[in-house]
């Protein structure tokens, strides 16, 4: 099988299954149950670090502080 | 040790730049080398007199706070190279229209001005915007100071470097052809170096991130830099005729170098001037409205969804070719559906307003943006309209394609970029406010009037050229000639290159206002009008 025919087949079948399972994947990641806090919480870095680097890592549970 | 390493390599720099002069093919490749020998100089005396003779470690005292001397430098570039790409605009528009300005001079050609103009604002302008916004936005978002000391620096002052490279070759003569990748293989290969440096700073940032978790906009910057990187390096594949000299000879022929350079020239816009600036949006719209953005789970599937469609869409460049047909639907249908993450990302930028519409009213900054915003959801919707074959047959070679590249590239970049080099300035400069509000509407205003000039002139323009070649008699002959075409589009060429000057105008009076405010000049006293409450 020459290569060219050899990756179309694979375009048009595995790899196609491969993609769109991984992308239904990242819109389940998204809006999967419980997540809400999270994403909530990580909306808010804009909001927050603006004059220094913080010297220890961030505790998510440590709630929005500005 | 360092610095004897550092001083040695600009040493063979130095020397290698004076081979090059002597041993130069062409002229473009002589100037180019006296200046890289020049930039080596300079750099070696400036290094030489910062050596001290002190231990070495005590020198490297671990720096506080965020790195922002080069982010102030990127936003002077930014601002200076700007106004430099405007003009240059204005100037060929006014070529189109009135011959006569290409000065009978090779050097001043519209053929030779066009490239510069492109990558002026392109590269200079909104690259400069990307890498000073992107270093200032993955410190904030990270907690933590940029990776890599003064490898930002190398990256601010090579990535000058390689514009400037770029501009003279352009000017006398060195060009692979290649839309908006016209530099030759040398100066393709100093870029990549500069990429990596770019890409191992910002990385390095996120990695010692004090933060849990990556914040969106640091996703879009990392998509838009590690993709350029990637379509740089294959579209650029050539094979030097001479070490010596800039001509090239490109690795790809025919139909397949014609994707590559479509797969890579619609790429550049999608992941330079649509990832990359959505980076700027999904932190300067938040910020400025001092609202978090309206759906964090939207902005995923944002990303998600416009990386995996964008790479795709490239062959609609290429409809009624020798691109087989496929080929031909394929970027066709991947552009259409490309309409639906660009609405969610503008949707989620807009909607960050929600119960904050009243700010529109008193704050032009913002009101800047939001535009931006608009312009973005028109341009992405013109987009795959002209992607369609039926469309693209009657707009691709015509003025239309330039008008949909101007909306969005002067009012979705453009005006981003502004947006967010208001709200920088006065944070970088500790300033306590903008010098001028007013003049921040008077820009708001004539960068609209410009674009609206720009992008109506064009639509007509490309719709009555598009309609002129296709039209034949009774007979089946064609009724215009090229030159007949040429002639009609006189009056919405002046119109257009009017609207140049509005927008370039807006330019320059952001420049006065951003240095006003960064000298801290007394802001003249209010005299907004405060609606009635």
């Amino acid at each position: 099988m020459e290569l060219y025919t050899l990756l179309r087949e694979l375009a048009d079948s595995w790899f196609l299954l491969l993609m769109t399972l991984f992308f239904l994947g990242i819109i389940y990641f998204a809006y999967r149950p419980g997540s809400r806090a999270m994403h909530d919480d990580i909306a808010q870095i804009p909001l927050r670090n603006d004059d220094a680097p913080r010297t220890e890592p961030r505790d998510p549970s440590e709630g929005a502080q500005r | 040790m360092v610095d004897v390493i550092v001083l040695t390599l600009l040493g063979l720099v130095v020397l290698i730049g004076g081979m090059a002069i002597n041993f130069a093919q062409d002229l473009a490749f002589q100037v180019q080398a006296i200046i890289v020998l020049g930039a080596a100089a300079v750099i070696f005396i400036w290094y030489l007199r910062r050596v001290e003779p002190v231990p070495a470690d005590s020198r490297f005292q671990p720096a506080s706070g965020y790195m922002d001397g080069v982010v102030r430098a990127g936003v002077i570039a930014t601002a200076l190279w700007g106004v430099v790409g405007f003009l240059a605009g204005t100037y060929i528009a006014f070529q189109l229209t009135f011959p006569v300005l290409n000065l009978d001079l090779p050097f001043t050609t519209f053929g030779r001005l066009r490239p510069l103009h492109t990558s002026a604002v392109i590269f200079a302008f909104g690259g400069n915007a990307l890498i000073a916004t992107s270093f200032y936005v993955v410190q904030r978002t990270s907690a933590a100071r940029l990776w890599g000391g003064n490898l930002a620096w190398f990256v601010f002052w090579g990535y000058q470097l390689f514009i400037v490279l770029a501009a003279v070759g352009y000017v006398l003569g060195a060009t692979q052809s290649k839309e908006y990748a016209e530099p030759e293989w040398h100066v393709d290969i100093w870029l990549t170096i500069v990429w990596v440096a770019y890409l191992a700073v910002f990385l390095g940032t996120i990695l010692k991130r004090k933060e849990p978790h990556i914040y969106v906009a640091n996703w879009f910057y990392l998509a838009f830099i590690v993709t350029i990187a990637m379509l740089h390096i294959v579209n650029n594949l050539s094979v030097p005729v001479s070490i010596w000299g800039s001509k090239s000879v490109q690795v790809f022929s025919g139909v397949q170098d014609a994707l590559t350079q479509w797969w890579y020239g619609h790429n550049a816009v999608g992941f330079f001037l649509t990832a990359g600036f959505l980076g700027m949006m999904y932190y300067f719209v938040p910020k400025q409205a001092e609202r978090p953005i309206y759906s964090y789970k939207l902005s995923i599937i944002h990303f998600w969804a416009l990386i995996f469609l964008y790479i795709w869409a490239g062959p609609h460049h290429l409809h009624y070719t020798a691109l087989p047909d496929w080929a031909q639907t394929l970027g066709m249908v991947f552009s259409v559906i490309l309409w639906m993450p660009s609405w969610g990302g503008m949707i989620n930028g807009l909607m960050t307003l929600s119960g904050a519409w009243d700010k529109l009213r008193t704050d032009p900054v913002l009101r800047m943006m939001v535009v931006s915003v608009g312009f973005y959801g028109m341009a992405t919707f013109e987009g795959p309209v002209m992607a369609i074959r039926a469309v693209n047959s009657l707009s691709h070679y015509t003025d239309w394609t330039i008008g949909h590249v101007h909306s969005g590239a002067l009012g979705w970049n453009g005006m981003i970029t502004f947006g967010a080099l208001y709200f920088l300035v006065p944070r970088l400069w500790n300033r306590e406010r903008l010098y001028s509000l007013s003049m921040v509407s008077w820009h708001f205003w004539l960068a609209t009037i410009g674009i609206v000039l720009y992008v109506s002139s064009m639509w007509v323009s490309g719709i009555m050229e598009g309609l002129m070649w296709r039209e034949v008699d009774a007979q089946g002959f064609l009724v215009n000639s090229f030159a007949d075409t040429v002639a009609a589009k006189f009056p919405m060429y002046l119109v257009r290159a009017i609207g140049g000057i509005f927008y370039l105008t807006g330019a320059l009076i952001m420049c006065v206002n951003l240095w006003k405010t960064a000298i801290g000049a007394t802001p003249r006293a209010a005299t907004a009008t405060v609606p009635a409450e």
